[in-house]
């Protein structure tokens, strides 16, 4: 037990003294809040920017009138001209597009815009609500009804969503809980990865040292394996936990100062418009409340540890069956495969319905269900023995999966020069 | 006298390949034993199995009369034929880590470091990383790794490969020191000359089976064949030449410088006592040199590997 703290020590020490290591903890956040801040700058500036459009309104309803410039779109209102000549005068003075309203008997006929650019889908049914409205109550007062006679009839009920037990939620809730499951999963994953291949690479490195017979001849391969993945995965969480920290500090420290919100994406830009109605804002806190937390905690430590001692296993095996890095390729397979089949069920699958067959039978396979059981669980409704048979199956691999592994490790270890493929590794767990 | 170190019917398997068939071997307290056998013989096999890297499939080993148990290894020191170090740590702080896996504490490991880092005289490089070490010296702190804990086994597998001479001599030097101050050796080489320099006793491995064990010397014995160096000054070169292959079964014979002087090793056949055969040179001509042949390791090596073969 003192040899596999020893090792563990030194393996955590080894990595997190590692001068590419501590520059990648600190550098990597930088560079994170860097691109934020600079799509935020760049998400401002291209609105900032004014467009200039022409309008030509044939009709005699004077819908010209709608468009007012503002400080996003500068309307040009052109009179008196043909259709072509508008067209010709736009494409010269390089505007960005020319609004179009053709008419019949002085009544709106046929509506265009014409640019050489690709108008965003809201902006062209800015254009077309605006008109149709005029046009619908310009229609409505010819026939005699008065508009306002049919607006303070109109009703416009908004659905309210709750559960059976009467929480209210927001129409958002939905939302909220695929980013709480995706981020979870995308997490995980990344971890895998990241830290998976560190210990990989650790293992070729004892191997390419030629340092790993010593060792081995003053402590069991299991516990350097065990000592190895563990030494290596705090040093994942403690680089983790940095990104979390300085990160959000740099956010901070950059909202503050910088005065770009990097946060306000034009993606959730809706979502904040809906954020800042009070009473919505109140049901979207409610929302997150109301996630199971603490079991979404739980659950994301256990699956989370579990799927990362998994694959970590299966990385270690394959670092100790090659010579160098570049041979590893050929095992790489089964390792990304079931992490991005666990990914696209689950931004899929899981988004689609939740509790779907395939969703569910993927949060059983060991290989899948850390990630996609993740994604379920913020949507609740999973009975405690599921939870529990998928961890049980997920545990019961890993000794599995572990003891495999550390086969293939005390054998491979010690080959030095051959070219190993999957034929050899079957011979060796044989032995 | 309990042995050092004994290996009983010692096999190993791997997959369809015997590495180790019913190898037996019994190293004497405060010998150096040499291990021997051509390449994939099965002794880096056997020596793994000794420092409880693999297990035997049938068989055991007995250190000093005991069976092997997990906590020999720090009885045991063991510079692979395959070694290295950390690249990238400091030479001090990764034979701390090295020692202290092998059982000992901080303070132990640091009093005794510093000790063979004077020794060797490698002491200013406590706080350098290995990559920065020469390679000479990096072969130092190897050594040390081996035997810092005292061991009372110590197995070097090729332990003068990639060393320079004045290295190799330095080591071996330290080696026989580690010997007299009460260690085992058991010393695994291809290098036939330093086994006739350092070993004692032998055992030869070969297709892995153990075909040859034993004191050097009472080997030697045994592959003593009536061999003889001759010098014969010839009165007549004919009938020596005609009459030495014949009576004794010589090799081509070598007619040297400008007094007919004949060199040549022959073997003396059974029938034949050595004074009648000596008798008998000097009618053939003044014979100026007249000494045993005393097969050296390597011709045992080969004759048996070949025999074998």
């Amino acid at each position: 037990m003192d040899k596999l703290w020893l090792i563990i020590k030194r393996e955590y020490l080894n990595k997190v003294r590692n001068r590419t290591f501590i520059i990648m903890t600190f550098v990597s956040p930088l560079i994170f809040v860097g691109v934020a801040l600079l799509i935020g700058w760049l998400t401002s500036i291209n609105s900032d920017t004014s467009r200039k459009i022409a309008i030509l309104d044939q009709t005699e309803d004077n819908y010209i009138s709608l468009f007012e410039s503002n400080n996003r779109n500068e309307y040009i209102k052109l009179n008196g001209i043909s259709k072509e000549a508008a067209i010709t005068a736009s494409k010269e003075a390089d505007y960005y597009g020319l609004i179009l309203i053709e008419a019949q008997k002085g009544q709106l006929a046929d509506l265009s815009f014409y640019s050489d650019d690709s108008p965003s889908q809201g902006f062209l049914e800015s254009i077309e609500d605006k008109i149709n409205k005029e046009a619908t109550a310009n229609n409505l007062k010819d026939a005699g009804i008065d508009i306002n006679v049919i607006n303070s009839r109109k009703v416009t009920k908004e659905i309210q969503v709750q559960n059976f037990t009467g929480e209210k939620t927001s129409k958002m809730s939905g939302w909220i809980k695929i980013a709480a499951g995706g981020i979870a999963g995308y997490l995980l994953m990344m971890f895998i990865i990241i830290y998976g291949n560190m210990v990989m690479r650790s293992v070729i490195e004892e191997k390419t040292n030629r340092i790993i017979e010593i060792i081995v001849s003053s402590v069991k391969p299991i516990y350097l394996m065990i000592g190895k993945i563990t030494g290596t995965s705090l040093a994942g969480i403690t680089q983790f936990i940095i990104w979390v920290i300085v990160g959000f500090i740099l956010m901070i420290v950059a909202t503050t100062f910088f005065g770009v919100d990097a946060f306000s994406t034009p993606a959730n830009a809706d979502v904040l418009a809906q954020a800042q109605d009070p009473n919505k804002f109140q049901l979207i806190a409610n929302d997150i409340v109301q996630l199971p937390i603490l079991k979404i905690l739980i659950c994301f430590f256990i699956y989370f540890m579990g799927g990362y001692f998994l694959y970590a296993s299966i990385y270690t095996a394959i670092g100790a069956a090659v010579d160098n890095e570049t041979d590893t390729q050929q095992f790489m397979l089964p390792v990304i495969l079931p992490l991005m089949l666990a990914i696209y069920v689950g931004f899929f699958s899981v988004m689609d319905n939740p509790h779907g067959t395939v969703a569910v039978i993927f949060s059983y396979i060991p290989l899948t269900s850390p990630i996609v059981m993740l994604m379920r669980i913020p949507f609740g409704e999973i009975a405690w023995w599921e939870i529990a048979l998928s961890m049980l199956l997920l545990y019961i691999s890993i000794i599995g999966v572990a003891m495999l592994a550390a086969k293939i490790y005390r054998i491979g270890i010690l080959m030095y020069g051959k070219k190993t493929n999957w034929k050899e590794l079957y011979k060796w767990l044989r032995y | 006298m309990v042995n050092a170190l004994e290996a009983i019917h010692i096999k190993k398997v791997y997959g369809d390949y015997t590495a180790l068939n019913d190898v037996s071997i019994s190293v004497p307290k405060g010998s150096v034993y040499g291990l021997l056998g051509p390449n994939g013989a099965g002794k880096t096999s056997l020596i793994r199995i000794i420092n409880q890297i693999t297990m035997p499939d049938e068989g055991k080993i007995l250190l000093n009369g005991e069976q092997l148990k997990p906590n020999h290894i720090e009885d045991i020191g063991y510079m692979p034929e395959e070694r290295g170090l950390y690249k990238s740590m400091k030479v001090g702080e990764q034979c701390i880590y090295l020692a202290r896996l092998k059982g000992l504490s901080r303070a132990e490991a640091k009093d005794r470091l510093t000790y063979w880092f004077d020794r060797l005289g490698i002491e200013g490089w406590w706080n350098k990383k290995l990559e920065e070490l020469s390679k000479g010296m990096a072969q130092k702190v190897q050594f040390i790794v081996t035997v810092m804990h005292e061991p009372s086994l110590l197995i070097f597998d090729e332990p003068f490969s990639g060393f320079d001479p004045v290295n190799a001599n330095l080591i071996k030097d330290e080696i026989l020191k580690l010997r007299d101050d009460g260690a085992t050796i058991i010393f695994s080489t291809h290098r036939m000359e330093s086994v006739e320099e350092m070993c004692d006793h032998i055992a030869l491995i070969n297709k892995s089976n153990l075909v040859l064990q034993g004191k050097l010397s009472d080997v030697k014995q045994r592959y003593r064949d009536r061999k003889y160096a001759v010098s014969l000054i010839c009165q007549n070169n004919d009938v020596a030449f005609q009459q030495i292959p014949v009576e004794f079964n010589a090799q081509p014979i070598v007619l040297s410088g400008l007094d007919n002087t004949l060199d040549v090793q022959i073997q003396i056949p059974t029938h034949i006592d050595v004074p009648s055969a000596l008798n008998r040179l000097t009618q053939l001509g003044e014979l100026t040199h007249f000494s045993e042949v005393i097969p050296s390791v390597n011709d045992i090596f080969i004759q048996t590997v070949q025999q074998h073969g």
